[in-house]
C-alpha cells in the first residue's frame, strides 16, 4: 500500500506538471476539424511563424459547449470549427472577438458571420450521395422535399443527430418556416428512412450497398474514393436553391479572452492564405473561399451550386429548436 | 456479502456449518476515519461533480419535461432493457462455458485459448461495430472472399453481436479466478454418486460460481448500458444515442441530463436485481489442496467445444484482426498514409498507468471497508462505484468540465483530472477483482497481527496488503485496457495538445480514413495486450491469491 501511495503521488505530480506547461507564446487551439485533416497545416503554421499552436481535438459542438461553460477563463485562443451553428453558439455567447476588416474580406460575404465575430474559411456543399450502380441520378428528386414521397420509403440515410445534418435543418427552419420543416423531418420519419450517427457512416452504407441514397457533406465520398477508386457511390448537387444544397462553410474565431490577439489574428490569415486554400482544395476536398483559388477537379464549381438566401450567423439561434424538431418528428 | 461486488467468493458446501464466513472479523467495529477518506479520494472528486449536475437539472426546463414524459422515452427504456438482456445472457453462456472448459476439461492447446478467449477485451466496441459492417453484406469482405452473402449486420442483431463479444471476457475472466477455487473433491463426490457431467455442472459448480457469474454478468450489463460506440454505428436506437444527441444538439443541457438520471434508475434497478438474486446466502473459500481430474471429451466433444471455441475467439479477435490488417494493407497499397501517431501511444499508456494506479489506489480501502466493515452506508459506497461505471461517459465528462472551471480552475484540463475520472468511471472493474482477493484473504491473519502489536495501518500494510495484491493488479490491468478504449471523457477533458489511439481511431474513421483508422486500431490492440497477456495465461496467479 505503501509503495502504491507513492506511486499515485508520484504520478499525481507528473500529471500536475505536465499539465502546467500549456503557457508561453504559443497558442492553443480548439479545432472541432478532424486532426488528420487540419494538423499538417497547422505544422506548416509553426513552421513559418515560429508560433507553436497546442491543439484540443474534439467534436465541434462539444467545443462549443466546452467554451461556452469556460466562459471568458477559457484556455482557448482560437476556435476552429466545422459548422456555422457552433460557431454561432460561441459567437451568440459573446465569448468571440470582432475579426478585422482585412480579414474578413478575403472570403465572400455570405460564408461569414454577419458581425464579423468568425469567418469561413472552407466549404461543404450539402448534396445527395447515391449508388450509381442501382440509381440514375435523373430519377432524384429536385429538392430534398421529393424524398418524402413513397416510392423512396427506406432507400434514404439520414444523420438527424449529426451536426451538419441539424445545421441543414436549422437552415431550412430560416427558409421555409418551422412548420414546413417539421413536416418534412415528419415525412422522412414515415418514410422509414434509416438513420445514421453520422454523415461518414452514410458514404459508407451506400458504398456497402446498405442504402442507396444518403444526404450528406461533399467531401466524404471524394475521400473515400481517394482510398478505394472503385467505389460506386456518387454526389449529386440539386439543380435549384433550396436549403439541401447549402454550401456552408467551416470556420474560425478568436476568443475575446484571449491575451494573444496578434498570434491568434496571424493564424487567421494563415487559414486564408493561398496555400492553405489550395490545401483545403485538394487535401480536404472542400471548396476554398478565397476567390481565384481553384476547387477540385471532381466538384462543379462553387458558383454554380444554387444556393437559398440564408443568413448563417442564424443558425445558432434555432438550433435547440432544430433539435426540438427533429425529436418532434420522432427521429431522435 | 449481499452486495454486488464480491467477485471470487465460492459458497460453503459443505462442512463447517455456522462457522465464521470470511471477512467479519472487524463486525461490530467501526471503520476508522482514514480508510473513509481513501476510499472517498477518488470517487469524491467525480461523484460530487455528477451530483452537482444532477441537481442543476432539479430546476430543469420544460424542454427536459417534454423530452422525459414522452412515449419515445418509454420506448427506449424499453429498448435499452431489451438490449442489457440479450446482451447480458449470452455473454454470461459464452463466458461461464469458456472458463469452464478451459478449466475442468481436457481441451486441447489450453495456452492458446487462454489469450484468444481474452482477446476481445482489448478490441473497442466501435472498431468491432465498424468491421462487422464492413464485413457482411453483400459487397462486404466476406462475400468478396468466399463469395457467400451475409446479410447485412445492423439494428438489434449487430449491437447485441458487438457487446456481447466486448462484455463477455468479464464473465470468462472472473469466473475462470472461481471455478479454480472449487474444491474438485466436491465434484468427485457427485460424479461417484453417478451423476452425469451436465448434472454435475448444473447442480455441483454452477451454484458455487454464482457470486463470480453474477459480479462479471453486472458489469457485463452496465456496460452494455453504457455503451455508445457500438449502439450507435449499428444504428440501434438505445438511451445513450439520444442522451449523446441531446447533449449535442442544443445548447439547454438539461434534457441530456434528466436523461441520464433516467438512465442511472435503470442501472440501480439491474443492481438491485443482482443484489436480490443473490439471496442471504454465506459465501468463503476452503483451500484447494490439489488439481481437479479434468473432464475427458469424447471425440464428438471434443470438435464441438473446439469449434465453439474457435468461432467465438474468430468473431471476436481474429476477424477483427484480420479486417484492420487488410485495411492497412489496401491503402497502403493505394498509396495512403499510413504514419501512425507515436504521442498517441504516449498518450495511451499515460493514460492507461494513471487510471490504472489511482483505480488500484482507490480500490483498496473500498473493498477493505466493504469486506471487513460492511454496512448500510459500506453498501452505499459500492453502488456509487457501480453508479459510475454505469453512467454515459459523456455525462461524467461534462459534470466534471462545468464542476471544475468553476471551483477547482488550477487543475481543469489536467491529466490529474483525466486520470482521476478514468478511475472512478471504471473503479468498479477494480473494486471488483480486489474484493475478490480480499475476501480469500482469512481475518484470523489480520487478528494475529494486531494482536503481537501490530497497528491496524501496519496489519493492513504487511499482512493484507501483499495477500491481496494480485487480485489488486488483475483489477488494474482492466481499468488500464478500459481506459484505453475510452473516448468521450478523454475528447472533452484532454489537456490541449494531449491525444490518445482511441482519439486517433475516431477522428480517422470519422473522414473515412480507414486505412490510418485500422493502423491505430492495431496499435490499441497490440499495446493492451500485455495486461490481458498477464489476466489470461496466469489467471491462476493472477485473480488467485
Amino acid at each position: 500500500m505503501k509503495r502504491l501511495a507513492v506511486l499515485a503521488l508520484v504520478v499525481a505530480v507528473t500529471a500536475v506538471a505536465c499539465s502546467a506547461g500549456g503557457g508561453g507564446d504559443g497558442l492553443t487551439l480548439y479545432s472541432g476539424r478532424s486532426e488528420d485533416l487540419v494538423q499538417p497545416l497547422i505544422d506548416r503554421f509553426t513552421e513559418e511563424t515560429g508560433i507553436e499552436v497546442t491543439v484540443k481535438y474534439a467534436g465541434s459542438a462539444d467545443l462549443a459547449a466546452t467554451l461556452s461553460e469556460e466562459g471568458t477563463g477559457s484556455p482557448a485562443d482560437v476556435f476552429f470549427a466545422q459548422d456555422p451553428a457552433s460557431l454561432g453558439t460561441v459567437a451568440l455567447a459573446g465569448l468571440l472577438s470582432p475579426l478585422p476588416t482585412d480579414v474578413l474580406s478575403k472570403v465572400p460575404e455570405r460564408f461569414s458571420d454577419s458581425q464579423g465575430r468568425w469567418v469561413g474559411t472552407s466549404g461543404r456543399a450539402r448534396v445527395v450521395v447515391y449508388d450509381s450502380t442501382a440509381i440514375d441520378p435523373g430519377d432524384l428528386p429536385e429538392t430534398e422535399d421529393g424524398f418524402t414521397d413513397p416510392q423512396w420509403r427506406g432507400r434514404v440515410g439520414i444523420a438527424p443527430t449529426n451536426g451538419s445534418f441539424l445545421s441543414f435543418v436549422s437552415a431550412k427552419i430560416l427558409v421555409d418556416g418551422e412548420d414546413a420543416t417539421l413536416r418534412w423531418l415528419e415525412g422522412m420519419a414515415n418514410n422509414a428512412s434509416p438513420t445514421f450517427p453520422k454523415n461518414s457512416a452514410i458514404v459508407a452504407a451506400v458504398n456497402d450497398g446498405q442504402i442507396e441514397v444518403g444526404l450528406v457533406n461533399h467531401y466524404y465520398l471524394l475521400r473515400a474514393l481517394a482510398e478505394s477508386p472503385d467505389l460506386p457511390g456518387a454526389n449529386y448537387f440539386f439543380e435549384v436553391a433550396t436549403p439541401g444544397s447549402l454550401v456552408m462553410p467551416a470556420g474560425v474565431g478568436i476568443l475575446a479572452s484571449s491575451d494573444k490577439q496578434e498570434s491568434a489574428k496571424k493564424f487567421v490569415e494563415f487559414l486564408l492564405s493561398d496555400e492553405s486554400q489550395s490545401y483545403f482544395a485538394t487535401e480536404t476536398f472542400e471548396y476554398p473561399l478565397v476567390p481565384d483559388i481553384p476547387a477540385s477537379e471532381l466538384l462543379p464549381p462553387l458558383e454554380t451550386i444554387p444556393t437559398p438566401d440564408v443568413d448563417l450567423s442564424m443558425l445558432a439561434t434555432v438550433l435547440d429548436t432544430a433539435t426540438d424538431l427533429v425529436a418532434q418528428a420522432g427521429l431522435l | 456479502m449481499t452486495d454486488p461486488a464480491s467477485v471470487v467468493d465460492v459458497e460453503l458446501i459443505a462442512g463447517t456449518p455456522g462457522a465464521a464466513p470470511g471477512g467479519v472479523s472487524d463486525a461490530g467495529r467501526s471503520a476508522p476515519w482514514w480508510l473513509w477518506v481513501g476510499a472517498l479520494t477518488v470517487l469524491l472528486p467525480v461523484g460530487l461533480p455528477v451530483l452537482f449536475l444532477f441537481l442543476r437539472a432539479a430546476g430543469a426546463t420544460d424542454a427536459a419535461w417534454d423530452t422525459l414524459m414522452s412515449i419515445r422515452t418509454v420506448q427506449l427504456v424499453a429498448r435499452s432493457f431489451l438490449l442489457t438482456a440479450v446482451v447480458t445472457a449470452s455473454a454470461t453462456a459464452v463466458g461461464v462455458t469458456g472458463a469452464w472448459l478451459l478449466a475442468r476439461t481436457d481441451l486441447s492447446f489450453k495456452r492458446v485459448w487462454g489469450i484468444v478467449f481474452a482477446m476481445p477485451l482489448v478490441v473497442p466496441s466501435y472498431v468491432l461495430a465498424m468491421v462487422f459492417i464492413s464485413a457482411t453484406g453483400p459487397r462486404g469482405l466476406f462475400a468478396d472472399m468466399t463469395g457467400i452473402t451475409l446479410p447485412h449486420l445492423i439494428g438489434l442483431p449487430g449491437a447485441w453481436l458487438a457487446l456481447t463479444i466486448t462484455t463477455y471476457p468479464y464473465v470468462y475472466l472472473i469466473t475462470a479466478a472461481a471455478i479454480r477455487k472449487i474444491d474438485p473433491a466436491l465434484e468427485e463426490a457427485a460424479r461417484g454418486l453417478g451423476a452425469t457431467p451436465t448434472r454435475v455442472f448444473r447442480t455441483v459448480i454452477l451454484p458455487q460460481l454464482r457470486p463470480a457469474i453474477g459480479a462479471g454478468a453486472l458489469l457485463a450489463a452496465l456496460y452494455t448500458l453504457s455503451d455508445f460506440g457500438a449502439v450507435s454505428l449499428m444504428r440501434f436506437d438505445a438511451f445513450t444515442r439520444v442522451i449523446y444527441a441531446q447533449y449535442s444538439g442544443r445548447l439547454d443541457r438539461t434534457p441530456a441530463i434528466v436523461l441520464s438520471i433516467v438512465l442511472i434508475l435503470i442501472a440501480s434497478v439491474i443492481i438491485w436485481g443482482e443484489q436480490r438474486t443473490r439471496g442471504k446466502g454465506k459465501y468463503f473459500s476452503r483451500s484447494v489442496t490439489r488439481p481437479p481430474t479434468l473432464y475427458r471429451l469424447t471425440g464428438p466433444q471434443r470438435i464441438a467445444a473446439t469449434s465453439a471455441m474457435a468461432i467465438v475467439a474468430g468473431i471476436g479477435a481474429i476477424i477483427p484482426v484480420a479486417v484492420l490488417v487488410s485495411w492497412v494493407v489496401r491503402g497502403v497499397r493505394a498509396g495512403s498514409d499510413t504514419s501512425v501517431s507515436w504521442s498517441a501511444v504516449g498518450g495511451s499508456l499515460t493514460a492507461g498507468t494513471i487510471a490504472a494506479a489511482l483505480a488500484m489506489a482507490a480500490a483498496i480501502p473500498i473493498v477493505i471497508l466493504a469486506v471487513r466493515f460492511a454496512s448500510r452506508s459500506t453498501r452505499w459506497l459500492e453502488r456509487g462505484v457501480f453508479g459510475l461505471f454505469s453512467l454515459p461517459h459523456i455525462t461524467i465528462a461534462i459534470a466534471v468540465v462545468a464542476f471544475t472551471v468553476r471551483y477547482t480552475r488550477p487543475v481543469y484540463q489536467s491529466l490529474l483530472v483525466l486520470g482521476l475520472v478514468y478511475a472512478a468511471m471504471f473503479l468498479a472493474q477494480a473494486t471488483s477483482a480486489a474484493k475478490a482477493a480480499l475476501i480469500q484473504v482469512n481475518p484470523a491473519l489480520e487478528d494475529a497481527s494486531r494482536s503481537l502489536g501490530r497497528g491496524p495501518i501496519a496489519t493492513y500494510v504487511k499482512v493484507t496488503f501483499p495477500l491481496m495484491a494480485k487480485g489488486l493488479l488483475a483489477g488494474g490491468a482492466l481499468v488500464f485496457v478500459t481506459t484505453l478504449k475510452e473516448l468521450p471523457a478523454t475528447l472533452l477533458l484532454s489537456p490541449p495538445g494531449f491525444t490518445t489511439l482511441a482519439v486517433r481511431i475516431w477522428a480517422a474513421a470519422d473522414e473515412l480514413l480507414y486505412t490510418r483508422a485500422a493502423a491505430s486500431a492495431l496499435l490499441l490492440i497490440a499495446v493492451s495486450i500485455v495486461p490481458v497477456y498477464y489476466l489470461s495465461i496466469k489467471p491462476k496467479d493472477a485473480l488467485d491469491t
